[in-house]
């Protein structure tokens, strides 16, 4: 059973992403990420983070993706032309990352030990409860820091899309 | 006792990943772009919370609790940098934003 979750969600993550770079107008790469959003957050349940799998659906699915949406709608965003330019990104950055993502595999198959299986339910240390109370003591001064962090955030959104006075 | 190993969730979050890269080298479009950060981000925060399963530990949870809480700062401050940029020049090209060039 978890195995097929997994397999449902997973695969639907991967043709989701895939989709979401293939797709010339921004819309359907928008959709298609929220579609990786949704399907990520099924796998949180699985791993017993349900604190972030309710996170993940409501801020990154809900909030952030609903504000690019906005601001494709707001720029009349069109479907991007080709040009030939860049190509130092396409012939040098696209083999250098399947390079760096072959050593990560293989590092990932030397080095994480395959005998601990992932059952739902194996961990409940995830709950609201125990995040909360993590973050509230031992995570104190990171999570005052961030509130620092969003004002200064807030603030820089703003002065950015005024309009100016003149 | 029927599950799936810990490094599937390693490796989709590594094909995630790289998927995320790839979209920021070859996509022109600026939105598209930044959506391909966010893809990358949220493969970090599965192998965070594959993690935290591993190691039976919560603060792999609050990782990526504070990766979210970066990236929603991340995208508004982004986003308004996105309008400034479209609002002076009209275009959402990158190749067209070049005056930091030579």
């Amino acid at each position: 059973m978890d195995v097929i979750v997994f397999l449902t969600f997973a695969l639907t993550a991967v043709v989701c992403a895939a989709n979401m770079i293939l797709q010339r107008h921004p819309i359907s790469s928008a959709i298609s990420l929220i579609g990786v959003m949704g399907s990520l957050a099924v796998l949180y349940l699985l791993l017993g983070a349900e604190f972030l799998a309710a996170v993940q659906v409501i801020v990154y699915a809900g909030a952030i993706m609903v504000l690019f949406v906005f601001v494709i709608m707001l720029l009349n965003a069109e479907a991007e032309q080709k040009t030939g330019q860049s190509l130092v990104a396409r012939y040098v950055g696209i083999p250098a990352l399947l390079v760096f993502l072959a050593l990560l595999g293989l590092l990932i198959r030397a080095l994480a030990p395959a005998s601990r299986q992932v059952v739902f339910g194996g961990f409940t240390g995830g709950t609201p409860l125990a995040v909360g109370r993590t973050l509230f003591t031992e995570y104190l001064l990171p999570f005052e820091v961030t509130s620092i962090l969003i004002l200064v955030a807030i603030l820089g959104a703003i002065v950015l899309a005024r309009k100016e006075a003149d | 006792m029927t599950g799936v190993p810990v490094s599937w969730y390693l490796m989709l979050s590594v094909v995630l990943f790289g998927l995320g890269a790839a979209g920021f080298l070859i996509r022109r479009n600026i939105i598209t772009v930044f959506m391909s950060i966010e893809l990358m981000l949220n493969a970090v925060n599965l192998a965070f919370i594959a993690f935290a399963y591993e190691l039976k530990q919560v603060d792999g949870h609050l990782f990526a609790f504070f990766v979210i809480v970066v990236a929603a700062a991340e995208a508004a401050v982004g986003l308004a940098i996105i309008l400034a940029v479209f609002r002076k020049r009209g275009t959402l090209q990158i190749d067209e934003i070049d005056s930091l060039k030579n």
